[in-house]
């Protein structure tokens, strides 16, 4: 009997085990965590869960559901700490699981500043541990929040920070805030929205040191001596004062268990078009680096993301191949992810490319005020990527468009089809209003 | 076979457009529109995709 096997139980991971038995895979299925919870949701993380004063439960699946409908062998607290490729083996906690396919959907963590570790009041967000503890600081008092780095996580946190009634401070060392992940242009219509909002954005600066106070005797103790932060010092000198510090400077893909496995790591596990990383070794999710063919000639080289959408669908595609390699097919995907700040949300199809600025053209809206508007990317003849700040209705049909390698030419008649669609909904409404 | 929405969870993101836009449609206020709920013969692969792709979960299946 076939037996498969899953390293780490979170999106990929389940959708892993869940694709192979929706098939009709009757072989051994095991699934192995190192948290000891059950697989949840992380979008919620830095948004609802910190926001809402009910605090929503996260997980996707029952634990009855694994043992029951699924028949998954669920492994939790217990991270693999080795891979055999030879024997086909993974090692957890000292015991050789034997697989036939295994997927490696180990994802990623965060990066936290060094000479930070112990220091109470300085958070990350990745686990759901990570969102108890910075929920209960966001909430139990604080009045400063400073977020270092402006990426999505660190910015969905600092929107939360004000909507709780916080003053907040982002301090980036890039001068425009994600200018890596959708372009300079783009990534100053963003910074607008923080602005708009009150949120003290500060850009081209340094964190040289965290500041921290030892504390009463009880914090002293649970700190280690390390205390409690109370600043930071950038630069050039200037102090931030901070009750709570939130690192987001981005997260690092888990492959610390894989060193000396044989398998190619380089920020990620590197695997091909299948997601094959080695015989009978499929990765899905954050930890996989794979060359995307919808992009080969846009972009340079195997990529690897951070989206939901992804990294749920690489872990029903890496399933299906690692339980059948004879019948691999290759993944492909137009990458999607969203993200929310204050009020309204951000959403991004495709790739940026590189050179990105001279290449991007806004069809809808203004990006001058920080929207609601809709742009999009060209690369060569092509339309690879669109941005949206509320406009729900613009951006997938874009990713249709970028998904059949469509043309510059094409993207733009949609775009004027979708100004007089626009054009006759607002007419309609007027009509109705006056009736 | 029947598409179900879980209304309370959908937050109007779209993937379900991209993947089957006979189907399903997001309006300008982020509501979405399902333009026929039995699903259209032929486009079952599609549908199931839409389903598996949405980041809330917020779709399944009756009757497959
Ligand atoms: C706070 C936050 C907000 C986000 N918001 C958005 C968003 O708005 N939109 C969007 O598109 N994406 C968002 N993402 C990204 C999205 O959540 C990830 O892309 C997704 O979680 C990746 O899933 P994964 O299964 O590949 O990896 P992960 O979710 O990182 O899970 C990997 C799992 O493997 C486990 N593991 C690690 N090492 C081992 C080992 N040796 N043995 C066993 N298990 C191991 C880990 O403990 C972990 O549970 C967000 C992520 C975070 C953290
Ligand atoms: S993908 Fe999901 S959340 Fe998005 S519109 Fe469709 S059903 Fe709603």
């Amino acid at each position: 009997m076939p037996r498969l096997v899953v390293v780490g139980a979170s999106l990929a991971g389940l959708r892993a085990v869940e694709a192979v038995r929706r098939d009709g895979f009757d072989g051994d299925v095991t699934l192995i965590g190192a948290e000891e919870h059950l697989p949840y949701d992380r979008p919620p993380l830095s948004k609802e869960y910190l926001s809402a004063d009910e605090c929503p439960d996260p997980r996707y699946r029952e634990e009855e559901t694994f043992a029951g409908d699924l028949e998954v062998e669920l492994l939790l607290g217990t991270p693999a700490s080795a891979l055999d490729t030879t024997g086909r083996t993974v090692t957890v906690a000292h015991r050789a699981v034997p697989y036939d396919g295994l997927v490696i959907a180990t994802g990623a963590h965060a990066r936290t500043l060094p000479g930070t570790e112990g220091i109470a009041g300085v958070h990350t967000v990745r686990t759901l541990d990570d969102a108890q503890a910075l929920r209960a600081a966001l909430r139990g008092g604080a009045r400063r929040l400073t977020v270092v780095g402006a990426g999505f996580i660190g910015s969905e946190v600092a929107a939360v920070g004000r909507k709780l009634g916080l003053e907040v401070t982002i301090l980036e060392a890039l001068e425009t805030p994600l200018a890596r992940a959708v372009g300079e242009r783009m990534g100053r219509a963003l910074t607008h929205l923080h602005r708009a909002q009150g949120t003290d954005v500060r850009t081209g600066v340094a964190v040289s040191e965290v500041l921290a106070e030892a504390g009463d005797a009880a914090e002293r103790s649970s700190t280690h001596g390390r205390g409690r932060v109370t600043g930071v010092r950038l630069g050039d000198g200037t102090e931030v004062a901070t009750d709570v510090l939130v690192v987001g400077i981005g997260a690092r893909p888990t492959t610390d268990w894989l060193e000396g496995s044989g398998l190619t790591l380089d920020d990620g596990v590197v695997a091909d078009e299948t997601l094959a990383a080695a015989d009978g070794v499929y990765v899905a999710g954050d930890v996989a680096r794979w060359p995307n063919g919808l992009f080969s000639g846009v972009v340079d080289g195997p990529m690897r993301l951070e989206h939901w959408t992804s990294a749920a669908d690489q872990g029903g595609r890496a399933a299906r191949n690692a339980v059948d390699p004879a019948s691999a097919t290759a993944y492909e995907t137009v990458p999607y992810f969203w993200s929310d700040w204050y009020d309204g949300r951000v959403q991004f199809v495709g790739v940026a490319p590189e050179d990105g600025a001279d290449h991007i053209e806004v069809v809808a809206g203004d990006d001058t005020e920080g929207g609601p508007f809709t742009a999009i990317y060209r690369a060569g003849e092509r339309i690879v990527g669109a941005l949206a700040v509320d406009m729900p209705a613009e951006v997938m049909k874009y990713r249709r468009l970028i998904g059949g390698r469509k043309s510059w030419d094409d993207a733009l008649e949609l775009a004027e089809q979708r100004r007089a669609a626009r054009a006759q909904k607002a007419a309609e409404k007027q009509r109705e209003a006056s009736s | 076979m029947r598409i179900v929405v879980d209304w309370d969870r959908c937050t109007g993101m779209g993937m379900c457009e991209s993947l089957a836009p006979d189907v399903f449609e997001v309006d300008d206020d982020g509501s979405l529109i399902v333009h026929s709920e039995e699903v259209p013969e032929g486009q079952e692969g599609e549908v199931r995709e839409a389903v598996a792709s949405c980041p809330t979960e917020a779709l399944s299946l009756e009757g497959e």
